[in-house]
């Protein structure tokens, strides 16, 4: 008896000390982003969000991470009233680990949010978000369930039908195949969230869609048998509408049985150069969709990619474009609502929620029109055309 | 009291006691705290799925502990549980308002479903032994998530509509996907709650203890120590092994429904071998056939990667570290010599106390 009771005391003991631990995290600042750690909570709004650091989408979440501390970085620097923290929790890419991570964040007390990095981690999280009654903008959670029935959560990408829409307008618009094969990725939101609305603006378009090809999640290692279909079908115009890992696949097993069709892909693409062991070479001609440019002349965008590629040591691509752009965004819309940091953030929630609909930003990604949203969170800005020439994005038009 | 003490002293009422004393114990402690607000809403995050774990490993070590064959498709059953009990849930919903009622009414769609499919797949697969089986679950559980990737559900004003590869059907006005292929469910309403997720865990535990010292459970322990020994005094080794497979899919099942309910979206991918592993893991860490040990397991490596955030990058590698640190002193000499020197004070005491009592 005795020794059940001194179990049941170690046990009790157990969860206690976890339970301490996990409320640590409340006082606990030690994080490793956080741009500016001098400042204390009440003259810095704190930002937070979730992001694939680890795991096979790490690029994005890096790419994020990195672009909206640039960002911070330049506004902390220029010393005006609007301070930023930023915080990233990783979220591997994953649900369950996605609403852990924005638990995480809360217990940070962050007062705006930039959701989640990729569509399923943020169609977790933000009814979680309506709930608190916390304001996310993501930088590149595309998926159209990501703002669907809540008010909270407002996007800075293109959504997939509108990529996908948009793609078919260009091929179309452009000449640039006439008998298209498709390869896509059947359990993921992106890919098939794009891939509907491409068939429907295809069919409007009169373009041929000649081979649609699927693949899913653990089966992304071969693609003969796609790729072989595709060729069998006269492909001329591969339309890829997914990530780019697979993607790097696809191109270096098109190479290796000697199928050269034009390649095209939408904003998952971005990313391609930067993956490890992969020839470069091989993506020349790729061509994509992505609000953002690398190349561009613009002032603003020549100082982005300096400063980043003398950062960290690449070129950034529409991720980091869209971060950085996200956290510009909050400046502009915190100084117009006219917010201060001690304000709670369900305060900037409501102020947040009336400012964005009404602002115009200008930005990195999109064109000298601006960057506009309606209430639901949907973005409108205009998509640039790429092409990989030499190793690097240049723009089509 | 007599009575309870000698049941304190056998082995089998010690793991009774201990299992439901470290649960409802760490019950009181979060609820208390949970009153007082001194929970981390992260750590309130994991309650639900850490309860959910909890019985996936119980469950799982009826299958590996005590029936004694290595299962790797456990994911595969909760699966089936938590999109038949989301089904379920969102069938229902209408229906019954009060959401406890409407989650057990959907955890116990989610078990069943979860046991059909233990049965379809226990009948032919466990004539098999050892690796063979292993391999054999591992593609059943593949399977299934293959099956659910490619399934369409949607639900109108007309009812269930249902179909498999591609979306065959169109919905009237008002309808919506339930289960939408390979995009798994969206906009699930979250009606899982510690609290039940504690009862289920206590149901869990209450029925398969009770099978386990029960005269099925020892038949089953039978079957795993000497198949041609339990063979030769007559026991089915067929139905046993089915039965104990079957109530080890249906407890996951139940797990499933419990966790899909915890979310808003869910997808198949979620349930891959990878998730089977980790339950494995919880179950070899716990101590094959130790029901405690599979609570405590569950629990600290769910726990663990999330407590482990505050130190960044190195996170997962730490995890990793702790994991087969854990592992090794689990099969030291040391945990060993620690085990015997409790053992011998209590046959002392056992001595002891039966010279008293004579």
């Amino acid at each position: 008896m005795k020794k059940s009771l001194s179990m049941l005391m170690a046990g009790a003991l157990l969860v206690s000390a976890l339970a301490g631990c996990g409320s640590n995290n409340n006082a606990a600042s030690g994080n490793t982003d956080s741009a500016d750690n001098g400042n204390t909570s009440a003259t810095v709004f704190k930002i937070g969000g979730t992001a694939p650091l680890t795991g096979s989408a790490a690029i994005y979440g890096t790419a994020v991470q990195n672009g909206a501390t640039l960002a911070v970085e330049e506004i902390n620097a220029l010393g005006g009233d609007i301070q930023f923290e930023v915080i990233f929790e990783d979220d591997e890419n994953n649900t369950e680990k996605a609403v852990s991570a924005y638990n995480a964040l809360k217990d940070e007390g962050i007062q705006l949010s930039l959701g989640a990095v990729t569509s399923k981690p943020a169609e977790a999280i933000s009814p979680l978000h309506e709930e608190d009654h916390i304001f996310a903008l993501t930088p590149s959670a595309s998926s159209p369930a990501t703002i669907e029935g809540n008010d909270v959560v407002f996007q800075m990408c293109f959504s997939d039908p509108n990529q996908g829409l948009a793609s078919a307008d260009y091929i179309a618009d452009q000449q640039l195949g006439t008998k298209i094969g498709i390869i896509y990725k059947s359990d993921d939101v992106y890919s098939t969230g794009i891939l509907e609305q491409f068939k429907a603006e295809a069919e409007v378009k009169g373009l041929e869609i000649v081979a649609e090809e699927s693949f899913m999640d653990g089966m992304d290692t071969d693609f003969s048998v796609q790729l072989n279909a595709c060729r069998d079908a006269g492909a001329d115009l591969l339309f890829l509408p997914i990530y780019y890992t697979p993607a790097s696949l696809i191109l270096t097993q098109a190479n290796q049985m000697g199928y050269a069709p034009g390649f095209f892909g939408v904003d998952g693409m971005d990313g391609v150069l930067a993956v490890e062991n992969f020839d470069t070479t091989l993506a020349e001609g790729v061509m994509l969709l992505t609000p953002f440019n690398a190349d561009a002349t613009d002032e603003a965008t020549v100082n982005f990619v300096t400063k980043y590629e003398e950062r960290y040591g690449e070129t950034p691509n529409q991720f980091a474009a869209d971060a950085y752009d996200c956290i510009y965004a909050y400046k502009q819309a915190l100084e117009t609502a006219g917010c201060t940091p001690d304000m709670s953030a369900s305060e900037l929630c409501d102020a947040m929620m009336e400012t964005f609909p009404t602002i115009t930003f200008e930005g990195l990604t999109g064109d000298g029109a601006g960057i506009t949203w309606n209430t639901d969170g949907a973005v409108s800005k205009s998509p640039k055309g790429m092409v990989i020439q030499n190793g690097v994005y240049v723009g089509m038009d | 009291m007599q009575k309870l003490k000698r049941y304190a002293a056998s082995k089998a009422g010690r793991d009774t006691l201990i299992s439901f004393g470290i649960v409802i114990a760490a019950f009181i402690v979060m609820q208390s705290l949970l009153a007082a607000d001194a929970v981390s809403s992260l750590l309130e995050s994991l309650l639900v799925p850490i309860c959910a774990y909890i019985i996936m490993a119980v469950s799982l070590n009826l299958t590996v502990g005590i029936l004694g064959e290595l299962s790797l498709g456990h994911a595969g059953f909760m699966s089936v549980g938590a999109f038949s009990g989301i089904v379920a849930a969102t069938c229902l919903s209408d229906m019954v308002a009060f959401e406890p009622l409407l989650l057990a009414i959907s955890i116990v769609i989610g078990g069943i479903c979860a046991a059909i499919a233990g049965v379809i797949i226990g009948v032919p697969v466990l004539r098999l032994k050892g690796d063979y089986l292993a391999i054999v679950t591992l593609a059943f559980g593949e399977i299934i998530k293959n099956i659910i990737n490619v399934l369409y559900i949607g639900l109108d004003s007309a009812g269930l509509h249902f179909s498999l590869l591609e979306q065959s059907f169109t919905l009237a006005e008002g309808g919506e996907m339930v289960i939408n292929g390979p995009m798994g469910v969206s906009g699930v309403s979250r009606i899982s709650t510690f609290t039940s997720g504690f009862v289920l865990v206590l149901i869990t535990l209450l029925l398969i203890l009770n099978l386990i010292n029960s005269r099925a459970g020892r038949a089953i322990m039978s079957v795993r120590d000497n198949k041609i020994a339990a063979d030769s005094i007559g026991i089915s080794t067929t139905r046993y092994k089915l039965m104990a497979f079957v109530i080890s899919a249906a407890f996951a099942g139940m797990a499933g429904t419990l966790y899909g309910l915890n979310y808003t979206t869910v997808t198949a991918t979620r349930f891959d071998f990878n998730t089977s592993i980790l339950i494995l893991v919880f179950v070899v860490l716990g101590g094959l056939g130790n029901i405690w040990g599979s609570i405590i397991a569950a629990t600290l490596l769910t726990v663990l990667p999330e407590i482990l955030r505050e130190v960044g990058d190195f996170r997962m590698l730490i995890y990793a570290i702790l994991l087969i640190v854990m592992m090794l002193f689990n099969n030291s000499s040391l945990k060993r010599r620690i085990l015997e020197k409790r053992g011998m004070r209590q046959m002392e005491k056992a001595e002891r106390s039966g010279k008293e009592g004579a």
